[in-house]
């Protein structure tokens, strides 16, 4: 891991009228990480995320990514630096099939200069589409329209959408969330699989431990605008005001998995 | 490019139709040429609003750009000597073009209502500037002398229909070549979700402010169009609100299928209208508002869409 | 100073009026995301049948008084009619709609109701000048104004401090501030949507039938006398926020008393000084003046 954070979070803070959805927030993420954001429902998982690709303007603080300052800037210009994110609520062209949806992303990432003025789908971007759609298991439901598509394949989607454009830093938000119990892991092993294959660094907010604690190297726990904990999902889950504040769970914390073992490895 | 163009069956049957239209001309009675005019120009102004329609961007204030246009062929006249048909349509649609332009920064930042209601208002702005002022000819307008082309003054409407024609298949196969392209295929991607074409990595504002100035045009070319073909401008028939809300109106019950629908749509109005004012003239509004109504029920995709169930011009669709 | 005086009571006038009409169109909007131009069609609705019946009363000698009633009952009768009809035959399926087609088919509509009035009516102006003759007029400050025209403001008054109780006070008014607040969260508390909309269109429709009703003694009732009011009264509910009543009192005294300023000093301008106003607000606020700022949750 090198030295500069691919992203770095400095005071950031966030107030909507009487709400503090963020207040101080203080991280460093080393480029390949992946970090899992826990808290509870308002605890500002999403306006985290929110502000760190640009969507909300923070109240206060900075935001670099790869050394450069983008706190507040557009969208559309944190994608251009390589950093992107899902949604919490799928955001996909409702009216499109999967296909129409992908070919869009793909032509929109893959142009320059004069491509938007030409037709939308070369053999190329069709063979790439047809690739990414096998990838993330979407080829079944390829001329299906978005709104006709379950949670779990608009999720998918949505993720596919985020990925195309080849980010350096993808921050998910509720990747699994409204989706059937045992199809979680399937989700997230085709996601983090692709990822992990690109060297992507990765945020994904979460509420299921367990997936938390299978997939990721470093827990941030978010309470009422704070990070309340920021340590390895072996350390961070027994926590116990994570454990109190986050996961409303008192009891005495059980032995760290061997799969929190490993993660805390990683982190080391 | 040119292959592109000659091998897209909407460009081919635009074409034709339009060519027959030319060739009718030279046999049809003065008041059929004159109404098909007024229907092709007026069609010109429902493609600019097509193009925004398909991103669910509705304009209530075209006859903004509408009266530039007409407007800019009077006053080019008046203050210039114009009176070619080349200079007066490229007039118009520099004008229409630099504030559509301008004010383009303006609305491409509102959606829906807004975005109709604030075009509404800048058209009335213009309405009442022109309304108001003396030398841009007050309520009554100005007339607008015979066109000429390189010099030449033709006997006869021919002439000029089949000069219109040409101008309204130029404007179609361009608007087709841009709705074919990426660019304008993100029309619907833009209406469906926003959000997500910014995450995508482009602007939003931008693609809509073009789509705005490419309608802007149109709607200008139209505009010139109609003051050559009607020989008048004023106010009240070119920039008045019933101006913007006939352009919406036919917009609708024509459909946004096809680059061919708003000419379609248009010239069926003109003759609706003719006739309507012989057989019943005090439902007029009865009719349209019903026609409306019933449109917006029952056929959504509007007179376009009845063509459809054809195979034929089915397949045109996915071409 | 006369002509200031002038300006100013005529703009109050006006204002007052506009209120009435404003507002209906402003709470239908708020509940129900309508923008309706087939408030104009009410309007005139109002206007024509009270005109008709107050000639028809004066015809059969009833006393002066009873033209507040008729004006009064058309106000009730039109907006409830026409609201119950509308809302069924129309909105109903198009609540999934968007937006602009919703308002396009209130337009079709808009435009029927204009012309079965001229089906109905006649092409021929109705005039009912009775109750403001029976008020006469007083001076005020050097000018004289008849005595109806000023029963206006209390009107005006009676409909926003009317409509503030109604907002504020009772459970309906509750439901429909939720409403207008955060509709989707309206809906997963369970409030009867559809009732509400029916409600709330007819009320809306009423109070645009009474501005038409009330005013239809002072003018010439004639064919396409709405049309100036239903864009005015878009200008003053997109000034004052759309949804937004306090919006809507405020939209309507700005355009009021510059439409009056406009008819005094610059004749013809008038159309042209409202949306003038109109586009600057938006360019500087785009929701109006006092609507509130919607977030999308993402
Ligand atoms: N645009 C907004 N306007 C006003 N308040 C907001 C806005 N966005 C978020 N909030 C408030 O900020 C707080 C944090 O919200 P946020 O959506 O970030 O929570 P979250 O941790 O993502 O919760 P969840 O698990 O439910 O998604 C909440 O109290 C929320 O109501
Ligand atoms: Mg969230």
């Amino acid at each position: 891991m090198t030295d500069v954070p691919i992203l770095s979070v400095k005071d950031l803070q966030k107030s909507f009228g009487a709400v503090t959805a963020a207040k101080d927030i203080n991280v460093d993420i080393p480029a390949g990480q992946v970090v899992g954001v826990i808290g509870a429902n308002g605890a500002g998982k999403t306006t985290f995320v929110n502000m760190v690709t640009g969507y909300l303007k923070p109240s206060g603080g900075t935001i670099r990514f790869r050394g450069r300052d983008i706190t507040g800037i557009a969208p559309r210009l944190a994608v251009h630096q390589g950093l992107t994110r899902s949604f919490q609520v799928s955001q996909v062209f409702m009216t499109l099939s999967v296909r129409q949806n992908l070919l869009s992303a793909l032509a929109l990432a893959r142009r320059k200069g004069g491509a938007l003025l030409r037709p939308i789908a070369g053999p190329e971007l069709l063979a790439e589409c047809d690739a990414i759609m096998a990838r993330y298991g979407l080829t079944d439901v390829a001329e299906h329209e978005a709104s006709a598509l379950s949670q779990g394949s608009r999720k998918l989607l949505d993720i596919a959408m985020a990925v195309v454009s080849g980010p350096r830093m993808l921050l998910l938000d509720e990747p699994t969330s409204g989706v059937a119990a045992e199809e979680k892991f399937a989700i997230m092993d085709t996601v983090m699989s692709a990822l992990k294959a690109s060297g992507t660094t990765v945020l994904f907010i979460e509420h299921d431990m367990e997936i938390v604690e299978r997939y990721v190297d470093r827990v941030l726990a978010f309470f009422s605008g704070e990070v309340i904990c920021d340590a390895p999902p072996a350390r961070a889950l027994i926590d116990p005001k994570v454990r109190e504040l986050v996961i409303g769970d008192t009891r005495a914390p059980t032995a760290p998995t061997a799969a929190t073992g490993q993660a805390e490895a990683a982190y080391a | 490019m040119l292959h592109a163009i000659l091998s897209d069956k909407t460009v081919r049957l635009t074409a034709l139709a339009l060519l027959a239209l030319a060739a009718a001309g030279l046999m049809l009675p003065a008041w059929v040429v004159n109404n098909m005019m007024f229907g092709l120009a007026r069609g010109a102004a429902v493609l600019g609003l097509l193009v925004l329609w398909r991103t669910g961007l509705m304009s209530f204030g075209h006859g903004l750009y509408f009266g530039l246009g007409a407007y800019a062929v009077a006053l080019s006249e008046h203050w210039l000597g114009l009176s070619d048909f080349a200079l007066r349509i490229l007039a118009a649609i520099l004008v229409a073009v630099v504030a559509g332009f301008a004010l383009g920064f303006i609305l491409r930042r509102y959606r829906d209502i807004f975005f109709a209601m604030l075009s509404l208002a800048f058209s009335m702005v213009l309405y009442g500037i022109l309304v108001k002022t003396e030398a841009l000819g007050s309520t009554d307008g100005f007339s607008v002398s015979q066109t000429t082309f390189l010099g030449w003054a033709p006997e006869g409407k021919q002439v000029l229909f089949t000069a219109i024609i040409t101008v309204c298949l130029a404007l179609a196969v361009l608007v087709q070549m841009y709705l074919r392209s990426t660019l304008g295929r993100l029309t619907t991607a833009i209406r469906d979700n926003e959000i997500r074409v910014e995450y995508l990595g482009y602007s939003v504002a931008r693609a809509i402010h073009i789509k705005y100035v490419i309608s802007a045009a149109l709607a200008g070319g139209a505009g010139g169009m109609m003051a050559m073909a009607l020989g008048q401008v004023d106010p009240d028939s070119m920039v008045y609100w019933t101006v913007s809300g006939e352009l919406v109106f036919i917009t609708i019950m024509a459909g946004p299928g096809s680059v061919l629908a708003p000419f379609i749509g248009a010239i069926i109005f003109e003759f609706l209208r003719t006739y309507a004012f012989e057989i019943a003239p005090h439902a007029w509004q009865l009719i349209v508002g019903g026609t409306l109504l019933l449109i917006i029920f029952f056929l959504p995709g509007g007179i376009w869409s009845l063509l459809e169930r054809i195979p034929f011009f089915r397949r045109l669709r996915h071409d | 100073m006369q002509l200031l005086f002038t300006i100013l009571l005529d703009g109050l006038v006006y204002a007052s009026y506009l209120f009435i009409v404003a507002a209906g169109l402003t709470i239908i909007f708020g509940v129900m995301k309508i923008l309706n131009v087939a408030h104009g069609g009410f309007y005139a609705w109002g206007a024509y049948t009270a005109a008709y019946f107050i000639g028809a009363a004066s015809e059969m000698g009833l006393p002066d008084w009873f033209a507040f009633l008729i004006i009064a009952g058309s106000a009730l009768a039109v907006g409830i009619v026409l609201g119950l009809l509308i809302e069924r035959i129309v909105l109903r399926r198009l609540y999934d709609h968007e937006e602009i087609l919703i308002v396009l088919a209130t337009f079709g509509v808009f435009l029927i109701l204009e012309d079965l009035i001229l089906l109905i009516f006649g092409v021929n102006p109705y005039f009912a000048y009775q109750p403001m003759v029976a008020l006469g007029s007083v001076e005020m400050g050097g000018i004289f104004r008849d005595v109806y025209s000023l029963t206006l403001f209390g009107v005006a008054l009676s409909v926003a401090a009317g409509s503030w109780w109604m907002l504020t006070r009772t459970r309906w008014g509750k439901l429909i501030t939720a409403v207008i607040h955060d509709r989707e969260m309206a809906l997963i508390v369970g409030i009867n949507v559809r009732r509400l909309f029916v409600v709330t269109f007819c009320a809306g429709a009423v109070l645009g039938a009474l501005g038409g009703a009330y005013i239809a003694p002072t003018v010439s009732v004639a064919p396409g006398f709405a049309v100036d009011v239903i864009v005015l009264s878009f200008a003053v509910v997109v000034i004052g926020g759309m949804g937004s009543i306090p919006g809507a009192l405020i939209g309507a005294l700005l355009v009021g008393l510059l439409r009056a300023l406009a008819v005094h000093k610059l004749p013809e301008l008038e159309l042209f000084v409202i949306f003038l106003v109109m586009s600057a607000v938006l360019i500087v606020r785009p929701e109006g003046l006092f609507a509130p700022a919607k977030a999308r949750k993402i």
